[in-house]
């Protein structure tokens, strides 16, 4: 399967921006930063996790503590698919219990990604309250789930791939609508 | 990564290193599922798993229904001993009855070596090897490396002894097939009654003197004396067989620096492993057991995978 970039439609500097603004409306929305910890959904919410938590201590000069999710086992696709995926570590190191937590992923689409996350994070303890922040939202969801905090409305075809790049796994940093080459 | 193309378990001859290598690495998130507050996970949910064990054992069952409930999994066991094997009912019939109830998954035990081969070719349900005759115990030889590769940090390379009953041992052999295909130089020790001929063969070295057998090894494999196999009289007595072979603290210093002690349980006290040593702090039998868990968690997921029609029985 080969893919052709069809647009750039965030490049570098953007997804700061993005970041940077996402950050001040996390600490905005929550007064503060006091009992919220960020939560990284595996694998490209992890790295933005870690950014996040670097702009808010930039701003706030306290900095929140940083998880990482991995929702493998928590999929509900698992009985359909005709490989297991692979199972990572789940590295959430602080008592969540009566936590803001901030989930946060790349991009939100269907919503089972994070309706899985949700149900992982439940497994863990009990957060006085989840919220959700996404660099992407494109839209077509199937679950009644609603992100607290997006970088960037993307409205997309179902046929079309949208590729968030980080340079901590791809080496690049910007966002992409990407199609298959025919 | 081709797991999805097994139907069943049956041994590690005839497992690549690759799907070992991905039993491991899934085995590490299980075993922190083990280790939390809430010990489950929905993964297998509305899957079924038999335990059909034709010889008895309390750890290895034990623990597949455990890793199975900790993934959603339904478990159930069909008691041999109160079941109608009693009456006679062949291999086969109980087999093509469980199926029939409708279970994904079979784990079996029996003393006959290529019993679950019989039954893989025969039913639709994946089957998982917990140990046949003296041929193999595949899961228990990845708890041991498991807990091998978490202590040591890798496999590669390793010098590996594998103390006692060499000639009854399914875990000896599946322990000897899967480390060598990690390039461990796998040494096996013991009377040469206990020794099965052409041993060497498999790519291993035989001593038949303890000490220089284990002496600059990574990892000693302590297995247990099986009473209940020793009827030919191949060796006088256990107290003789205590004198020569029987584990002390100063075997595992005579042994490379930080070597470690595995031993799969139960353990015969004072007759191949001493007190001392059963509780010495490099000794992970205690360890080996949630690791058990663990690895058998990341089997059965790695192996549920998938809808049945799709799998070539």
């Amino acid at each position: 399967m080969q893919l052709r970039d069809k647009i750039v439609i965030m490049d570098e500097m953007d997804m700061k921006r993005a970041l940077t603004r996402i950050s001040h409306e996390i600490i905005e929305a929550n007064k503060g930063v006091e009992g919220v910890a960020l939560v990284g959904i595996r694998r490209r919410g992890c790295p933005l996790a870690y950014r996040l938590a670097d702009q808010i201590e930039a701003i706030e000069g306290t900095r929140p503590p940083v998880g990482l999710l991995d929702i493998t086992l928590y999929r509900d696709d698992l009985t359909t698919l005709g490989t297991q995926p692979e199972v990572h570590r789940t590295e959430v190191y602080f008592d969540i219990t009566n936590l803001t937590v901030v989930l946060v992923d790349d991009v939100i689409y269907t919503g089972r990604t994070v309706r899985a996350a949700m149900d992982a994070l439940m497994d863990l303890g009990r957060p006085r309250r989840i919220q959700l922040a996404v660099l992407i939202d494109r839209g077509h969801r199937e679950l009644p789930i609603k992100p607290d905090f997006v970088g960037k409305n993307v409205p997309t075809s179902r046929e079309e791939i949208i590729s968030v790049m980080v340079e901590e796994i791809d080496n690049d940093n910007k966002v992409v609508i990407q199609e298959l080459m025919s | 990564m081709n797991f999805e193309k097994r139907k069943d378990l049956l041994g590690l001859k005839d497992m690549s290193r690759e799907e070992i290598e991905l039993i491991l690495d899934t085995a590490v998130p299980m075993k922190d599922v083990i280790r939390r507050e809430i010990k489950k996970v929905p993964a297998l949910r509305g899957k079924g798993m038999i335990t059909v064990f034709y010889e008895n054992s309390t750890r290895t069952r034990t623990s597949f229904e455990l890793a199975g409930k900790y993934l959603s999994a339904d478990t159930s066991n069909l008691a041999v001993s109160t079941s109608s094997v009693q009456k006679g009912e062949s291999l086969k019939d109980t087999i093509q009855t469980i199926e029939m109830m409708g279970p994904d998954i079979l784990v079996m035990r029996h003393s006959m070596s290529g019993a679950p081969h019989y039954v893989a070719r025969n039913t639709r349900m994946r089957v998982i090897n917990a140990g046949d005759g003296t041929n193999e115990h595949p899961t228990q030889a990845l708890l041991d490396m498991f807990s091998i590769r978490e202590r040591k940090g890798t496999l590669e390379g390793l010098k590996v002894a594998i103390v006692g009953d060499i000639l009854h041992s399914r875990v000896a052999r599946s322990n000897i097939y899967g480390l060598s295909k990690f390039g461990c130089e796998v040494r096996v020790v013991g009377p040469s009654t206990l020794m099965p001929p052409e041993i060497e063969r498999l790519g291993v070295r035989q001593y038949f003197d303890l000490k220089e057998g284990i002496s600059g090894v990574d990892v000693i494999n302590v297995l247990r004396i099986q009473r209940e196999r020793q009827h030919a009289g191949l060796f006088p007595s256990l107290e003789e067989y205590a004198e020569l072979y029987m584990l002390r603290p100063e075997h595992l210093e005579l042994a490379g620096d930080g070597a470690i002690l595995l031993h799969p349980g139960p353990m015969n006290r004072g007759i191949e492993i001493s007190t001392e040593l059963a509780e010495g702090p490099n000794t992970l039998v205690n360890e080996q057991v949630t690791n058990g868990v663990a690895v058998r968690m990341a089997l059965l997921f790695l192996m549920m995978g998938g809808r049945r029609d799709e799998i070539a029985a």
